[in-house]
């Protein structure tokens, strides 16, 4: 095993050696720009752009490869959605609709927007994390253009309803945008089954590499427009100009064909592998709760409050095991998950939770030297805990008058 | 976040982790923090003439309030109860190299010593008024009984 064990998928994630293997060509003997036009540099560049399209249109079921448009990210292609629709479609209306987990591309663009005088509806969500269709159905108003709703969580996994949303969007004439960044190749996803118009994908997610990702611009029934928010040569069907990154193209679109491939088998291995840990940690220990759904979860995501231990203290004590906290400790910010609170989840437990995000190399000797590391770890930091010993005495510790500070 | 090596050591083995008898007349117990906030202090200390002779702690908190509460209770081991009101938050955030957000948890330890010596003053005068005694301070004598 290498240490430290790497169980932050959902952060980023390796590049897979054939993908790598894809794109070191396009470094040096293949290095044309794929918007030259007169020359055979530019053509095999262009080329590899083109196929690649295909393939990762093929990846979430659009069918026209046009229809995918290369940026540097999910952050860049949740933005140029989210600020190009608002800008082109501005004398049609001026409604968004947003649920509160979301992530900050999608949050804090916004609340840019209505600094601008855009009008937006954060819905809330359940105990699990998930947004209720009937939500959306009912703060559509005639002065909505857009609903952006995430596939899958990256804290919690819960994987929302896109389908049932994009019933609602199409019946009433709203285009729906989804951030589909976590859930990838990893649940189901099809812009055409369900009806989404715009979709936000990044490869560093799906063991490509860093810095490029594509936006899922939908050309027919409806066709969506939207304002460029980058000026140059009109790239990318005019939409994003910028001289394309090929070798990124070249590695996102091998990442994408290994999930076309593999992607259903590597579902079942990860979802193995997540009960696994979890049904470990629940035998050996009490008082944990895991966060979000667990009928609707992506396979690789396992969210655990340790109930009475600080998260950022647990982490420590892990250190051999790379993995996020809910705890804010860990950012510059003191504040807990808001994502957790909005599934109206403790401060006290937000504080304790971790999350661990599996994916393609992780092993089953992994999992279980993680699962017995962070058994003894809560056991030592519960053994120091002022609240576990309280719990243990029979005291509720939400009677307790604790001074704030 | 980079824990400064103090820290990771007194996290490590952390000193003087446990409970003392919170009703025993020379224990005085501070439970400062609260859970929502991400961090709860327990700090003890028992008393004899005077001197701290024990102190133990229980922390729910980071690496950092862990290490705060441990330092705190080694420097108490052995001091009057005056000298023991002497220890700033801003003793332990040096000692311990602390970084600036974190600051909060050394003043959490601070926050726990004051805690755990009103609480031991209160039972002193409590007892004391129950066997009919003069308001002496007895931790006072004794700090002068000390010699030092």
């Amino acid at each position: 095993m290498q240490f430290p064990i790497y169980m932050d998928n959902h952060a980023t994630t390796p590049v897979d050696p054939r993908v790598l293997e894809a794109m070191l060509p396009y470094f040096s003997g293949k290095f044309g720009n794929a918007a030259s036009r007169s020359h055979a540099y530019g053509w095999t560049a262009e080329e590899a752009v083109s196929k690649a399209r295909e393939t990762i249109a093929k990846l979430i079921g659009a069918s026209n490869p046009k229809e995918i448009v290369f940026t540097s990210g999910a952050t860049e292609s949740d933005n140029l959605a989210l600020k190009g629709v608002a800008e082109f479609y501005k004398e049609k209306g001026n409604h968004i609709i947003t649920t509160v987990v979301e992530h900050k591309a999608i949050l804090d663009t916004c609340k840019r927007l209505e600094k601008q005088g855009y009008e937006v509806t954060y819905l809330n969500v359940d105990k699990d994390g998930l947004v209720d269709p009937d939500d959306v159905a009912k703060a559509i108003t005639d002065r909505t253009l857009l609903v952006s709703v995430m596939l899958a969580n990256n804290e919690v996994g819960s994987v929302q309803p896109i389908a049932e949303i994009g019933k609602i969007t199409r019946a009433r004439g709203v285009l729906l945008h989804s951030d589909a960044v976590q859930g990838i190749g990893k649940v189901p996803f099809d812009v055409e089954k369900m009806n989404v118009d715009l979709a936000s994908v990044t490869a560093h997610k799906i063991y490509g590499p860093k810095g490029v990702g594509c936006l899922y611009v939908r050309r027919s029934k409806p066709r969506v427009r939207l304002t460029a928010q980058m000026d140059g040569g009109g790239h990318e069907f005019g939409m994003r100009s910028g001289t394309l990154n090929v070798p990124g193209i070249v590695g996102f679109a091998k990442a994408a064909e290994i999930l076309i491939q593999e992607g259903e088998a590597e579902s079942h291995k990860l979802f193995g592998l997540r009960e696994r840990l979890r049904l470990r940690l629940m035998k050996e220990l009490d008082e944990l709760r895991v966060n979000g759904s667990m009928k609707s979860r992506l396979p690789g995501n396992l969210n655990v409050s340790f109930s009475f231990v600080e998260g950022e203290a647990l982490m420590m004590a892990i250190k051999d095991v790379a993995v996020s906290s809910g705890s804010a400790c860990t950012s510059a910010s003191l504040e807990p998950s808001y994502v957790l609170h909005a599934m109206g989840v403790g401060d006290d437990l937000a504080h304790s939770s971790i999350r661990f995000g599996i994916g393609r190399f992780n092993t089953e000797e992994e999992i279980d030297y993680v699962a017995d590391l962070v058994i003894g770890k809560v056991k030592k930091l519960r053994e120091m805990s002022p609240l576990y010993e309280m719990f243990k005495e029979g005291i509720d510790l939400s009677s307790v008058q604790w001074a704030a500070h | 976040m980079a824990y400064s090596e103090k820290v990771i050591e007194h996290y490590e083995n952390p000193r003087n982790v446990g409970a003392l008898d919170k009703d025993d007349p020379e224990v005085g117990t501070g439970l400062v923090g609260a859970p929502a906030c991400g961090d709860v202090m327990r700090l003890q200390i028992k008393v004899k003439d005077g001197i701290i002779e024990d102190a133990k702690f229980k922390t729910f908190g980071c690496g950092s309030a862990i290490a705060s509460s441990s330092l705190a209770t080694e420097w108490l081991k052995g001091k009057t109860v005056d000298e023991a009101e002497t220890i700033k938050n801003s003793m332990i955030a040096e000692e311990l190299n602390l970084p600036p957000v974190k600051i909060h948890c050394s003043v959490l330890a601070e926050d726990a010593i004051k805690s755990a010596i009103s609480d031991f003053r209160t039972k002193q005068t409590a007892r004391r008024a129950l066997a009919g005694e003069p308001e002496a301070k007895a931790d006072g004598e004794a700090a002068g009984a000390r010699g030092e």
